[in-house]
């Protein structure tokens, strides 16, 4: 079972949610695999201390052109029909750009004379490794890397897969959520009970809608606003899984990178049913 | 004119929170919302429109299921699996590549402007605002943020304004990237926690390689000591500056819920310690 949880924005306890989840699940000793595809911030390790077994360099395949077969300024195909301006004719031969390409394969498609190879941008590193019983893997984006979704194509295909696979998703509501969610079996969003909490929720709300994938809520730090996001699931039907407390105890646990579900009284009867909800509307979906 | 870009790294360390207590004081200013995935500032800000455009970017292909001959040259071909095996365009995986369309034999593919959503000027009783709305799930808030910046640097000259004020984009990615073009200054607002100052680490990074002048704000004080030293002794090795300290409050929330600032909402207190802090990131900008 993939499980994704997901949020419109940062900040509303996502990463906190997925590790207690996750260590609440391996607690009742279920195979539990973990999967960070926050990759431009991976935190979710910094509460599951993983042993780092095995690193690897990830690359997206970018053009390499062979000057010797390319035929130059009377052709010059690939230039023009690169949509991202990652090719350009320089003096007496085409230059790539390599951090602007989408490693979209038109280049290569298009050149008359195959002049165009294979050559690699390196987009950031993949790590694996256990934190207990837990498997473990998370990406991390080079700094100054603008595209996410394949490293996090590569972060979720080599994760191994267990009986339940947890998927902590980036913020927002663009690419690199579509890309973290695609596949999941459900997709718990996680909000808070202010206004900007709202807000950020009914933007991943209508993503969901759009992409069709079925869906529960939990409100995070229950307590700390009012009640709207509450009436607006009521409204429009959406589940609540479950409210988790706010308190300053939990603030400061979290702080420390500590784990809520053993230690914050009633955080785990909470969990708990938040679990036995998922795993009902996974089998009915079934 | 200065341009300050107030940045986190991670979401949830209040960033929104003190670009709306910044907006209500200080000079003559324009404000930006570059958080255009998830822009929560208008809910304080309460903009008035004054124009919207829609925001067009790369190109939209549409299969013709009439013309398509089913030969899957299309799907084959599409590196991001945006094509069904019933030949529909999954708008949400399209780059906008154009493979789809050189590589079909039958000219069964089309292509249209893609509106990926659409960005706005207003009136606020703060300045004029520029924010925007990414269509949901579309890409490209790279270029929407690059549209808002653009467009806020613009309406700062015309209207001869001392200041644009810039409530960043999240993460290290492109959006980020296209919010710090021309800072003068970054401003970090990093809450003690292990994880923001993780992120702190990585934005930091990132100022650095743009060559960026850059202050911390650190929110939330008082929860855990030992991370605000971490902070503390990051930014002393770093030196970076640390401009003001604000202490873990409900009143941010309060002030939320009734769509203030919390200078409006806690002159005396909050309010007080955001003016403190305004003139340090002024002192910062004129050095
Ligand atoms: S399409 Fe091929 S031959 Fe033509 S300019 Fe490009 S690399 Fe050279
Ligand atoms: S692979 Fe696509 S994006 Fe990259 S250079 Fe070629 S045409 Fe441009
Ligand atoms: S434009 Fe590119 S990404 Fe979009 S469907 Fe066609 S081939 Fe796939
Ligand atoms: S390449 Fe053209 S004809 Fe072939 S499946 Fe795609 S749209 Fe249809």
């Amino acid at each position: 079972m993939q499980i994704a949880i997901a949020s419109g924005k940062g900040g509303t306890g996502k990463t906190t949610i997925a590790v207690n989840i996750a260590s609440f699940i391996d607690s009742l000793g279920v195979k539990v695999s973990f999967t960070d595809c926050d990759v431009e911030e991976p935190n979710a390790h910094l509460f599951l201390n993983p042993a780092i077994k095995k690193e690897m360099n990830e690359h997206i395949p970018v053009p390499k052109v062979n000057e010797d077969a390319c035929i130059g300024e009377t052709c010059k195909k690939c230039i023009e029909l690169c949509r991202f301006k990652s090719l350009i004719w320089m003096i007496d031969s085409v230059m790539v750009f390599s951090e602007l390409c989408h490693g979209c394969g038109l280049c290569e498609l298009a050149c008359p004379t195959d002049a165009i190879g294979k050559g690699e941008r390196m987009i950031g590193t993949t790590s694996q490794g256990k934190s207990g019983n837990i498997d473990f893997t998370k990406g991390l984006l080079r700094i100054g890397e603008a595209m996410s979704p394949p490293l996090i194509k590569a972060v979720k295909e080599i994760s191994p897969k267990a009986e339940v696979n947890i998927l902590d998703c980036p913020p927002g509501t663009s690419c690199p959520v579509v890309e973290s969610i695609d596949g999941a079996d459900f997709v718990v969003l996680v909000t808070e009970p202010t206004p900007f909490g709202l807000h950020d929720l009914d933007l991943a709300v209508q993503l969901l809608d759009t992409l069709g994938q079925p869906y529960g809520v939990i409100i995070n730090r229950a307590g700390m606003g009012d009640d709207r996001v509450e009436k607006y699931l009521s409204d429009k039907n959406i589940k609540l899984l479950g409210s988790l407390p706010n308190n300053r105890e939990a603030a400061i646990i979290y702080s420390d990178g500590g784990l809520l579900y053993d230690s914050i009284p009633g955080y785990k009867d909470e969990l708990s049913k938040i679990w036995d909800s998922i795993q009902n509307i996974v089998n009915e979906v079934a | 004119m200065k341009q300050i870009v107030v940045i986190s790294g991670k979401g949830g360390t209040g960033k929104t929170s003190i670009v709306s207590a910044l907006s209500s004081i200080g000079p003559k200013k324009v404000i930006a919302d570059c958080d255009v995935d998830a822009a929560d500032l208008h809910l304080i800000l309460k903009p008035t429109i004054i124009d919207e455009h829609d925001f067009i970017s790369g190109e939209r292909p549409s299969i013709d299921l009439d013309i398509c001959t089913q030969c899957g040259m299309c799907v084959e071909h599409c590196k991001y699996g945006a094509i069904s095996d019933e030949f529909k365009i999954m708008l949400e995986k399209c780059e906008g590549c154009g493979v789809c369309s050189f590589v079909c034999p039958v000219g069964a593919v089309s292509e249209e402007p893609r509106n990926c959503g659409k960005w706005f000027k207003s009136s606020t009783r703060f300045g004029t605002l520029i924010h925007a709305a990414l269509g949901i799930g579309e890409e490209n808030s790279g270029k929407l943020v690059t549209t808002v910046r653009t467009a806020s640097a613009d309406a700062g000259v015309e209207e001869e304004a001392e200041l644009v004020l810039v409530d960043g984009s999240p993460g290290i990615g492109c959006p980020v990237i296209a919010s710090l073009t021309n800072a003068d200054l970054a401003v970090f607002v990093a809450e003690p926690t292990i994880t923001a100052l993780h992120d702190l680490k990585r934005v930091y990074e990132l100022t650095e390689h743009f060559k960026i002048p850059s202050t911390v704000i650190i929110n939330k004080c008082g929860i855990n000591s030992n991370q605000e030293t971490e902070i503390k002794a990051f930014c002393q090795e770093k030196e970076i500056s640390i401009a003001g300290e604000l202490p873990y409050d409900l009143a941010f929330t309060k002030a939320q819920i009734a769509g203030l600032s919390v200078v409006e909402y806690d002159p005396e207190g909050l309010g007080a310690e955001m003016e403190v802090i305004w003139k340090e990131l002024e002192k910062r900008l004129m050095a």
